[in-house]
């Protein structure tokens, strides 16, 4: 049971995190309707700044509050110098335009700091374990990364619910034309929102740096997962990409944990063992073909068409 | 509208020449690995044809294509593993298993439109690269060595590494030749008409899901008996043929080479892979270049290689 | 006389805006009827239902007296229903013959052809030359579909509705955006159409529609206010208030 309560922390944890990096994606598909395979990109940014600049500073809260203002300035630099000439483009432009930047940023991080990865190590009074229910353990640090989570949740929700910021992310999410019309500084906001979307994935990448990984590449096989839950959710929702996020770490987490007992009770233990792994990958992607089929536009679609 | 001999057919013919001449080359200068280099763009050649058709031809924005190279590609190492490494079965096998891979994927993908269609693939593609890592034994992520090529009849051998060449150059020629007569005939033009404006077809009654469909099973098909090619190639497969990325690769190669035209693929793959190759002998961060030379194709050249040497005659 | 195309009690909403109410129509098998009304009223949605492009939310359409509500719009053409489009919607990077070519080569048998050169087939250029012969574009056949002047997109619109060979023609708008010698060409060529054919055309121009109109709707927010002659409608208070009225005032 413990075990049970431990395996969903670390889906809502995981959730959370794919939150973060599927947030931004969503913004900046909403509202400049820009396909960014690069999102995966700052997100590996954020996650090498971190580990620079802990060890320089010797504090990981100093290092993460660093490397989250750097992400955001390379993300503002990348909207202005290559993001603005492909707004009203084709989908397909973006892709290719992005996944060109994918590959410049993955050879420019290995040029910088070489090809090995990096390593952020857990700060010492996060470093214990939490009694979070009687006789339940939780990692201190996973415990923030939730904490911190939920804030920027509610942090985004009264930005987009309450500002006259959010009133216009809102706005031109559902219709594109109109907030040019109503003589908003375009360019600006823009630059803004791809900045807030880059900051959200380099959070996401440093969060995650001392549990899981610093490499070159991790961008890349995180990217699916935001896609997925921004189909999920529906394009341009941050309240869909919250639900979907959210959904898709507790299947994958309890999914991996437990579709092998699952397995078994129906097929032989080797069938079991040998196709759990595989399956329990796919489970999500399962899910988002059903919700496709289903729901065409996702579960909160931001858009009015 | 365009006649048979402009620049870019010329510049194609002129190329298919120059690879059917490169072991000439390669034995007079001792040059090995040239021959195995151009096998492989050679190989990578016919899976972007393929991937030509449904881009280029039928604007359906795929990016799972490169699952269809690591189906073909474990067909073969599959059955190699299990005994079973006649090629007269392997290729088959490949072909077959890579239609209905498309057919299924095709099927569920192709209710989809625009960016939906994307990311669907891409999950299908995903998905694939998962079940075979999950695969023990057949290696899962580390892959699967192949003990021997595929076999054939005496004098075909596989393992002889020129012949290996001119066989996969000469499904290569046959690729072209069947993509050609495809987008001429009816149903190319039915599934460019769909690319050209999808509602207008449907007024006018053609019913363009399933020219669609069948088109995207053709291209899946002759991706797969590219990967069968890899496979004997590098005695090799793995999982990472099909990760998502490397079907960025193959739309690189289409794009940049010309999306839609009939030797584009061809322009595309030689350039990429000749360049890579030329790049890494500088330095070994090339893809600095390659990554920003992309964004910088698809702002100013969109129509790839092929596109430019048509504004060369019209000026 | 036989109705050729029959609605009833058509409706459509898209969330709070309804496009269609409760909309009931009669076209008789021959007769040119003209469907007119402010922008806004519906009168694309309601062509778009017809050809299939969109479902109505409920209603029927009955086509030569088989109920075709829930046909899919590529069948339609199959049963002798051709439609335009009010903004143009062509095969712009195919040659203008192409163009017409695949409206023929959609009703002139199967498409699962791979081999065959479908170009240099006189089965489907022939009669695609032909069309374009009609419309009086013969002349720019081999040019890309982009290259054409905006009146000439308009006849290119008009060559691919004939070139199935309908029973009925669906017209949305074919002289929008034309010059006043455009103008009177496409009314020419729509008197000598409608001796063959049944036409329902959607309009804003008035001395068109009145010059070849047999009978004449008015739509007003997706609801039909009056239906009749030409003389009933040019008459008729209600449609001279709201509607009428604005033209003859615009035009000062």
């Amino acid at each position: 049971m413990t075990l049970f309560i431990e395996q969903c922390m670390n889906g809502l944890q995981f959730g959370l995190l794919l939150f973060m990096l599927a947030a931004g994606l969503t913004l900046v598909f909403g509202i400049m309707d820009l396909v960014n395979l690069a999102h995966g990109s700052l997100y590996m940014i954020g996650a090498y700044f971190a580990a620079t600049f802990a060890a320089w500073t010797g504090s990981f809260v100093l290092g993460a509050l660093l490397a989250l203002v750097a992400t955001l300035l390379v993300g503002m630099a990348v909207e202005v110098i290559a993001m603005r000439r492909l707004y009203g483009r084709d989908h397909l432009d973006h892709v290719l335009a992005t996944f060109g930047l994918i590959l410049f940023f993955d050879e420019l991080v290995r040029l910088i700091w070489g090809a090995g990865g990096m390593s952020l190590p857990l700060p010492s009074w996060l470093n214990s374990p939490v009694r979070i229910l009687p006789g339940v353990d939780y990692s201190a640090y996973k415990l923030s990364i939730i904490v911190v989570s939920l804030a920027v949740a509610a942090f985004l929700y009264v930005l987009v619910m309450r500002t006259r910021i959010g009133m216009l992310i809102r706005a031109g999410a559902s219709n594109r034309e109109m907030i040019g019309a109503l003589g908003v500084n375009i360019k600006l906001l823009f630059t803004l929102v791809f900045g807030l979307g880059a900051a959200l994935a380099g959070l996401a990448g440093l969060m995650q740096a001392p549990i899981l990984t610093v490499q070159i590449g991790m961008g890349e096989n995180i990217l699916i997962l935001a896609f997925v839950i921004t189909v999920i959710g529906g394009i341009g929702s941050i309240r869909g990409a919250f639900i979907a996020a959210i959904l898709v770490g507790l299947i994958d987490t309890l999914g991996r944990a437990y579709f092998t007992d699952l397995l078994r009770l129906f097929f032989a233990k080797e069938t079991a063992a040998t196709a759990a792994p595989a399956l329990s990958s796919m489970l999500i992607y399962l899910l988002m073909a059903t919700v496709l089929v289903i729901r065409p536009e996702g579960l909160f679609p931001a858009s009015s068409k | 509208m365009t006649r048979a001999l402009d620049l870019r057919t010329v510049v194609g013919i002129a190329l298919l020449v120059a690879l059917i001449l490169l072991p000439i080359y390669v034995e007079a200068t001792g040059s090995r690995f040239l021959l195995t280099l151009f096998t492989r763009i050679v190989i990578l050649a016919i899976a972007a044809v393929s991937l030509n058709l449904i881009l280029g031809y039928g604007g359906m924005m795929s990016f799972g294509h490169a699952a269809y190279l690591g189906i073909g590609g474990y067909a073969v190492g599959i059955l190699s593993f299990e005994g079973v490494s006649s090629g007269f079965v392997q290729w088959p096998v490949a072909l077959v298993v890579s239609a209905l891979f498309a057919l299924v994927i095709g099927a569920l993908s192709l209710r989809t439109r625009g960016v939906y269609f994307i990311m669907i693939t891409l999950a299908f593609a995903q998905m694939t690269y998962y079940i075979v890592a999950g695969l023990a034994r057949y290696g899962g992520d580390d892959g699967l060595t192949l003990q021997k090529r595929s076999q054939f009849v005496a004098p075909v051998n596989l393992s002889n590494k020129i012949q290996f060449y001119y066989i996969c150059l000469a499904l290569l020629c046959a690729s072209l030749y069947l993509v050609w007569r495809i987008v001429n005939s009816r149903f190319g033009l039915a599934v460019q008409g769909a690319r050209s404006n999808d509602t207008r077809m449907r007024a006018i009654g053609f019913p363009t899901y399933r020219y669609k469909l069948i088109c995207f099973v053709i291209a899946g098909t002759l991706c797969g008996l590219a990967g069968a090619l890899i496979a004997n190639h590098t005695d090799f497969v793995s999982p990472a043929m099909m990760y998502w990325t490397r079907s960025g690769d193959l739309i690189i190669m289409v794009v940049l080479g010309g999306m839609g035209s009939l030797f584009g693929p061809l322009f595309g793959t030689v350039a990429l892979l000749v360049l890579e190759e030329a790049l890494s002998g500088i330095t070994e961060y090339w893809q600095i270049i390659l990554g920003p030379l992309l964004l910088l194709i698809v702002l100013f050249a969109r129509g790839g290689i092929d596109g430019l040497l048509g504004k060369v005659r019209h000026g | 006389m036989a109705d050729l195309l029959r609605v009833e009690n058509l409706a459509k909403r898209f969330g709070g805006i309804i496009a269609t109410d409760d909309l009931t129509l009669d076209i008789v098998d021959g007769e040119l009827h003209a469907i007119i009304g402010p922008n806004g009223a519906g009168k694309t949605t309601l062509i778009a239902q017809l050809s299939g492009q969109y479902w109505p939310d409920s209603g029927r359409i009955y086509f030569a007296g088989n109920d075709i509500t829930a046909v899919p719009m590529y069948a339609r053409s199959a049963l002798g229903l051709a439609r335009t489009f009010q903004i143009t919607s062509l095969f712009l990077d195919l040659s203008v013959l192409d163009n017409v070519a695949l409206a023929v080569q959609a009703h002139a048998g199967h498409s699962f052809h791979f081999w065959r050169d479908a170009r240099r087939e006189p089965e489907l250029r022939d009669p695609a030359r032909a069309a374009l012969a009609r419309v009086g574009l013969e002349g720019r056949a081999s040019l890309p579909a982009s290259a054409l002047s905006h009146g000439e997109h308009r006849q290119l619109e008009l060559a691919m509705a004939l070139a199935s060979r309908p029973r009925m023609l669906l017209l949305d708008e074919p002289m929008a955006g034309l010059g006043p010698e455009e103008s009177t060409r496409m009314v020419a060529m729509l008197r000598e159409l409608k001796k063959e054919l049944t036409i329902l055309l959607v309009e804003h121009d008035m001395e068109a529609v009145f010059a070849l109109a047999d009978r004449i709707t008015v739509l007003v927010y997706g609801r039909v206010i009056a239906s009749g002659t030409p003389d009933d409608i040019r008459n008729n208070a209600q449609v001279r208030d709201a509607y009428l009225g604005e033209q003859e005032a615009s035009r000062g």
